[in-house]
């Protein structure tokens, strides 16, 4: 009986405890950088579109979530044509973002997307590329890569030697 | 009284009890939250105020649904039973000096009576529910409150010792210098036990126990039907606090206050500690409800009426 009333007394002296409730649409919690929310599609310094087309991606996405078709501009330089990630679907893993050979794609720290509409969570590449290089400040795939695209040939890109010239190559 | 004043009491009275009744609602989930560290409903509306006419329109508009194997009849009438019961109660409160629908001579016997009755609104419900936790619930529900109304009626007649009549109003004005919880103090303890499982709240919620009884007697509905049990339990809730407050905190009586508002300020204080109670204790197991209603409670009880009786006989 004594065990009954300490119980209600200290569950009284609750009232003066601080509430740990995070009011949240008023009070927006903090979210690491790393954190795994909304995917995007980043650009590279210049302003181009960091994504290759590779498919990596999307075969790495355990939920086949991420739909995307690759072609080549004038330069040779690979990009896709479109670029679908179906938000209904996907899990937020991240494994995409681990994927990918260019940081193109990369999982952000916003995570409200909620919609009435579950066809407005089908995001195109519009929605999905931004225009700076989210985590990756300073990387640019194109000219760090080895391949030859148009305005740059090969030994041209940072840290690269110019390629031998097998011709010139005397005893 | 004259007839504009005595409808004035009986629309006055009802149209508070619902009110205070549905307040209550949203008064619990916020106590309840201040108790576990959480805020509770406080986005509609100042404080969130406004939780409870959102809760009533969306009970309202939800289907009003009688099971196929209902008996439909009496599914239908179990949950008017609660309000009518619990509603005609306050019938006998005295909330201030001239503010009371009847002043009855056997007032206290009334309200006896009619929470007996109440015990029908569960027992019809659970029967007519046709499902077995449903059935399971309602006749927990008969076992539990036959035995807690034995000592509840038991441990008044203290009081009603001391004030000489069951007459509420009286029985407020027999404590004009000293509050019964004084000399009653035992008897208020067990009628607040009575009264906490006789509006079948937390420690004596095992008629709707959902851990095992999935909501016990109200299974079956939904809606509105499923609303007038949810206000009905806060009817009650209020009942018994109000209750407390005249047999035993002396009513309406106070300093400087308004009567009404003393009785109020009493009356909200024991519905404060009805809700602490929710939220502080576990409920027990039904064996143990039982044995702790006929073993201890009703001995004690009688034992309380049995000195409250000889210290009467002895002043006289």
């Amino acid at each position: 009986m004594l065990s009954l009333l300490k119980g209600i007394w200290s569950v009284f002296l609750h009232s003066f405890h601080r509430r740990v409730t995070v009011q949240y649409p008023d009070q927006k919690p903090y979210m690491p950088p790393r954190y795994r929310g909304r995917i995007i599609l980043s650009r590279d310094p210049d302003g181009g579109e960091r994504c290759v087309a590779c498919y990596l991606c999307s075969v790495a996405c355990p939920v086949d979530c991420i739909a995307l078709q690759a072609t080549e501009d004038s330069e040779g330089r690979r990009y896709p044509k479109f670029f679908r990630i179906n938000f209904s679907r996907c899990i937020f893993c991240g494994y995409c973002e681990e994927a990918c050979p260019t940081y193109a794609i990369q999982l952000t720290p916003d995570f409200e997307m909620g919609e009435y509409n579950r066809k407005n969570l089908v995001y195109e590449k519009d929605d999905l590329l931004i225009d700076g290089p989210g985590k990756y400040p300073g990387y640019n795939f194109w000219r760090v890569a080895g391949a030859q695209i148009g305005g740059k040939r090969k030994g041209e890109a940072e840290r690269e030697q110019p390629p031998t010239d097998l011709r010139s190559l005397m005893p | 009284m004259s007839g504009l004043h005595a409808w004035a009491n009986v629309f006055g009275i009802m149209v508070a009890a619902l009110s205070i009744a549905a307040g209550l609602i949203w008064v619990e989930r916020r106590l309840l939250a201040l108790w576990q560290d959480r805020y509770g409903p406080n986005r509609v509306g100042p404080f969130g105020l406004l939780q409870v006419m959102a809760d009533t329109l969306k009970i309202l508009t939800k289907e009003d649904w009688v099971p196929p194997f209902a008996d439909r009849g009496v599914f239908i009438l179990a949950p008017a039973v609660i309000m009518a019961t619990v509603l005609l109660s306050f019938a006998v409160i005295p909330v201030a000096p001239g503010v009371v629908i009847s002043n009855l001579n056997i007032g206290l016997l009334f309200f006896l009576g009619m929470s007996s009755l109440g015990v029908y609104s569960v027992v019809l419900a659970g029967w007519s529910s046709d499902n077995k936790y449903a059935l399971l619930g309602g006749m927990r529900a008969a076992a539990q409150m036959l035995s807690y109304e034995v000592f509840m009626g038991l441990s008044i007649m203290g009081t009603v010792l001391l004030a000489g009549t069951f007459n509420l109003g009286q029985i407020v004005e027999a404590q004009r210098n000293l509050w019964f919880v004084v000399p009653q103090f035992a008897g208020f303890l067990l009628f607040l036990v009575a009264g906490l499982a006789e509006t079948r709240r937390i420690p004596f919620d095992l008629p709707e126990a959902e851990g095992e009884l999935v909501a016990g007697y109200h299974s079956e509905y939904s809606g509105m039907k499923f609303g007038m049990f949810f206000v009905g339990e806060y009817l009650g809730v209020t009942l018994i606090s109000a209750l407390i407050s005249v047999l035993f905190f002396g009513g309406w009586l106070g300093p400087l206050l308004p009567p009404i508002l003393w009785f109020l300020i009493k009356t909200f204080c024991f519905i404060g500690l009805f809700i602490l109670v929710r939220a502080a204790l576990p409920r027990p197991r039904f064996d143990q409800l039982m044995a702790f209603g006929w073993k201890v409670m009703l001995p004690l009880a009688l034992l309380n009426l049995l000195i409250t009786a000889a210290v009467v006989l002895a002043r006289s």
